[in-house]
């Protein structure tokens, strides 16, 4: 780390820590972890100023492995934790990274609050349609015929579009990545930490434990063929007719995003009681 | 006519007849002629509407109970008054005025076999133009309290001061027609002079004092959710803590409420939440979080009666067992209760200090009584505690955030502070905070946890000690007031009862309990909850040595001085 304290520019590799991830040989989530150093030394990020927060699943491990200050939660409730750190502390920047299972199923409700709140946070989530940690459950993006010890035979229930949600919820800049792509990744990642207010970013990683099939997902990915809108329908509408293997930035928001009305640190604490004198 | 300490006051009617306006007013007004004071109302479940009764009890000292009976009645209408009929005792000295056209007497009023008058409340306010019957009802009281009507008067023209000129001569008017009303009807007592108080005195509730502890003690941040009765708490906070640079911000469940903290504290701002019993079984998860990442977080719950939705408008204590055992896992943290309208200020600012220089969750527990009465109290004396946790200053590669020491608390490096960067995590972690599931080292931290709250000097904080004698009362929270004036009542007699009612009841403090007992040969253990929570608490935790009885009922009827005094006599005979 000597390179950030002298010259307080950091390679990539300066984002990482020397924690070895727990993430099985071939896991999508491994080049997600190197494309937010690619993104955290393009933008130039100090370590000690951003933060990494999670919640539980395999995607929610990746702080430790970062260099970064870090915040490892409870299941499901990271948007919450970092909303909280964020709007105390708005100097710092915040990437938020969760799963399919963390962040659209037990954590679905913070996800639609934080998309509408719209504060400065990057969200991230890794999506393998399925529960890895637990060893293979179907998520709310798992196709209705996934048949699992869980649901034999499959679930019979259509997957949501998280980047649909997203819109109709308030996002303020949506994008879709493939973990395999970690340059194009990277790239996505920059303009959303860039971009103000609430960026989602959803990036499919595939789990060749409980999924090999997602391997393949590597030949089904294709940039998407329209650039960026900043027309929420028209986002929505293309999302919910594309393959779902459409990848790069889909919608550039323009909502301003939420700030604390705060007063001064110098107010003097003797008048707050003048309310309650007789 | 007999000069008497205290009187209590209830003014009655169905909901928008404008009861606790009348309440309101006729507690400020007595609080500024010189005498204490106390408010309670007591309210239906519906958001308007439905029965109400503010229930004032003034008196020439500070009260902060409610009496055992009321000695002045006064029914606007009495259309849905049997419903909470039991809350308002009244006795064959208490004086009932009640409007003919308001419907029949209810029965609790009747069987005490009260002395009745009729007054035409409505009448005499129909009479005014704009006039309000809640307006003549307060003129009674005071005519009846002897309060003058320049005092009144200039309280109402401060409380309608945005309704106009035409409503706030309309009252005025009321008041002077109740006032005339009153003449002619004698209440058989007279209130004494107020003792000599406190140069400065507040008009305050349990819920407004608990907000200013908090910003006092360093709170900066709160997230939380409405709830009953928890929500004036939210309210106070969210304009006061923009004053001072900090934020309030409402979350989207309690879930939400209590990971916001969590952040909010990791990034450096003490923070807190505020709920209320449903609320707090949400927060339980993120709690042992707080514990296993050593977060400083405060969590005030003003109890309501459970479980479940319960009653969400009326006190109970029955929140004792999640507040203490319901974390999973071994996550020693910090539990105290609030004793009154005035402690609710020291326990919360004591709570904050706690929690941020042990790095570890602290909930208050409050009640809905103490949360939501309005006293006037003498101005509660400046406290020192101000929350200021560990921070570490680390060299590069160098730094443990969760270092073995002797005392348990390691300092605590800061985002944006360069060289500390860490990962907080609820997984078991080494020193470093990386993860592990090996044996020793779950171990040792498990001890630090333990370590830094069992070590810790709590001084005589911990609780309220008063009295001597052979029997001790112990009591905690709100129940403390209604304990002491028992105990005050049995003085007089010349009988001496010892007072116990713990402030911290997380980490038990079982050398200090043994001390508080000292010569102590029966107990009386008092408490608002269904399954004697508390006198299995003390069981479990605190050798009594001593034959004790148990005094409990849940919510949601106030356990009353007389009902404590009465079992304290029956014990000693």
């Amino acid at each position: 780390m000597s390179s950030v304290e002298t010259h307080r520019i950091c390679k990539p590799g300066d984002y990482r820590s020397d924690i070895k991830p727990i993430w099985c040989p071939g896991c999508g989530d491994y080049h997600v972890l190197l494309s937010f150093t690619r993104a955290f030394a393009e933008l130039g990020l100090l370590p000690e100023e951003t933060v990494v927060v999670s919640g539980i699943g395999c995607s929610s491990r990746i702080p430790a492995y970062t260099s970064c200050y870090g915040f490892h939660g409870v299941h499901g409730r990271s948007l919450a934790l970092a909303t909280g750190l964020k709007v105390a502390r708005p100097d710092l920047t915040v990437i938020v990274a969760s799963g399919d299972g963390d962040g659209y199923s037990i954590g679905g409700n913070h996800f639609i609050q934080a998309c509408r709140r719209n504060v400065d946070l990057t969200y991230v989530v890794m999506d393998n349609r399925v529960y890895g940690m637990t060893k293979g459950q179907p998520s709310p993006t798992t196709e209705p015929d996934f048949d699992t010890a869980l649901s034999p035979g499959g679930t019979g229930l259509s997957p949501f579009h998280p980047l649909v949600i997203a819109l109709a919820s308030g996002a303020n800049f949506v994008a879709r990545a493939f973990s395999g792509e970690p340059n194009e990744t990277a790239s996505i990642l920059v303009e959303a930490i860039r971009h103000p207010g609430f960026s989602f970013v959803e990036v499919l990683s595939p789990c060749v434990t409980f999924r090999p099939d997602e391997r393949e997902w590597k030949n089904r990915v294709h940039p998407a063929p329209v650039a960026a809108t900043s027309d929420p329908a028209k986002a929505a509408r293309r999302i919910m007719t594309d393959d779902g293997f459409n990848i790069g930035i889909l919608y550039r928001g323009e909502r301003r995003p939420y700030q604390a009305k705060v007063g001064s640190t110098s107010f003097d604490l003797s008048e707050l009681e003048k309310d309650f004198a007789l | 006519m007999p000069e008497v300490e205290n009187i209590s006051v209830a003014i009655m009617g169905s909901g928008g007849a404008g009861a606790l306006t009348a309440g309101n007013l006729l507690l400020e007004a007595a609080s500024l002629a010189g005498w204490h004071g106390l408010l309670t109302r007591t309210v239906g479940p519906q958001i308007r509407g439905g029965e109400a009764a503010a229930l004032v009890r003034l008196a020439d000292r500070p009260v902060d109970c409610l009496a055992d009976r009321f000695d002045l009645l006064i029914g606007i209408d009495w259309l849905n008054a049997d419903r909470f009929g039991a809350e308002i005792e009244v006795g064959p000295q208490s004086l009932v005025i009640s409007d003919p056209s308001g419907g029949g007497l209810p029965a609790v009023v009747t069987r005490a076999g009260v002395r009745t008058v009729d007054v035409p409340i409505k009448e005499l306010a129909k009479a005014i133009p704009e006039g309000r019957p809640n307006m003549i009802a307060v003129g009674l009281a005071a005519g009846l309290l002897g309060l003058g009507d320049d005092v009144l008067s200039a309280v109402i023209e401060k409380r309608l001061a945005d309704k106009g000129q035409k409503a706030i001569e309309a009252s005025k008017a009321g008041l002077k027609a109740g006032i005339a009303a009153a003449t002619h009807l004698d209440l058989g007592m007279r209130l004494a002079l107020s003792k000599p108080h406190a140069a400065q005195r507040w008009l305050v509730s349990g819920n407004e004092t608990t907000g200013l502890g908090a910003i006092r003690g360093g709170i900066r941040f709160a997230a939380a959710y409405p709830i009953t009765p928890a929500s004036e708490i939210l309210e106070w906070l969210a304009p006061n803590l923009a004053k001072v640079g900090g934020v309030l911000f409402q979350a989207e469940d309690e879930l939400a409420a209590i990971n916001m903290v969590i952040g909010a504290s990791y990034g450096g701002t003490p923070a807190l939440t505020a709920t209320s019993g449903p609320g707090l079984s949400l927060m339980t998860e993120a709690l042992g979080l707080a514990t296993a990442a050593e977060i400083p977080v405060v969590v005030v719950d003003v109890m309501r009666a459970g479980p479940s939705t319960g009653i969400p408008t009326k006190s109970e204590q029955a929140d004792l067992n999640i507040a203490v055992y319901g974390l999973h896992g071994d996550a020693p943290h910090l539990v105290l209760a609030s004793q009154s309208i005035s402690d609710c200020l020291f326990t919360t600012q004591w709570a904050v200090y706690l929690a941020e220089t042990l790095q570890a969750p602290a909930v208050v527990l409050s009640d809905q009584f103490i949360g939501q009465a309005v006293a006037a109290i003498d101005r509660p004396a400046d406290l020192a505690f101000i929350g200021r946790r560990a921070i570490a200053t680390p060299a590069a590669g160098t730094y443990k955030r969760y270092a073995l020491s002797a005392g348990g608390v390691s300092p605590m490096a800061i985002p944006g502070t360069s060289g500390g960067q860490y990962t907080a995590d609820g997984l078991t972690h080494n020193e470093r905070g990386t993860p592990t599931s090996n044996e020793n080292d779950h171990k040792v931290q498990l001890d630090k946890r333990h370590t830094k709250l069992e070590q810790f000097g709590y001084g005589g904080h911990w609780a309220t000690v008063e009295g001597d004698g052979e029997l001790a009362v112990i009591t905690w929270g709100s129940l403390t007031s209604a304990a002491r004036e028992a105990i005050d009542h049995l003085r007089d007699s010349g009988v001496q009862i010892r007072l116990i009612a713990p402030r911290l009841l997380l980490p038990v403090q079982p050398e200090r309990f043994k001390a508080a007992l000292g010569g102590i040969k029966r107990i009386l253990v008092v408490e608002q909850s269904h399954g004697g929570q508390f006198y299995r608490y003390l069981r479990a935790h605190y050798d009594l040595a001593a034959d004790v009885r148990l005094l409990n009922r849940p919510g949601p009827l106030p356990i009353r001085p007389s009902e404590i005094k009465q079992a304290i006599t029956q014990w000693r005979s």
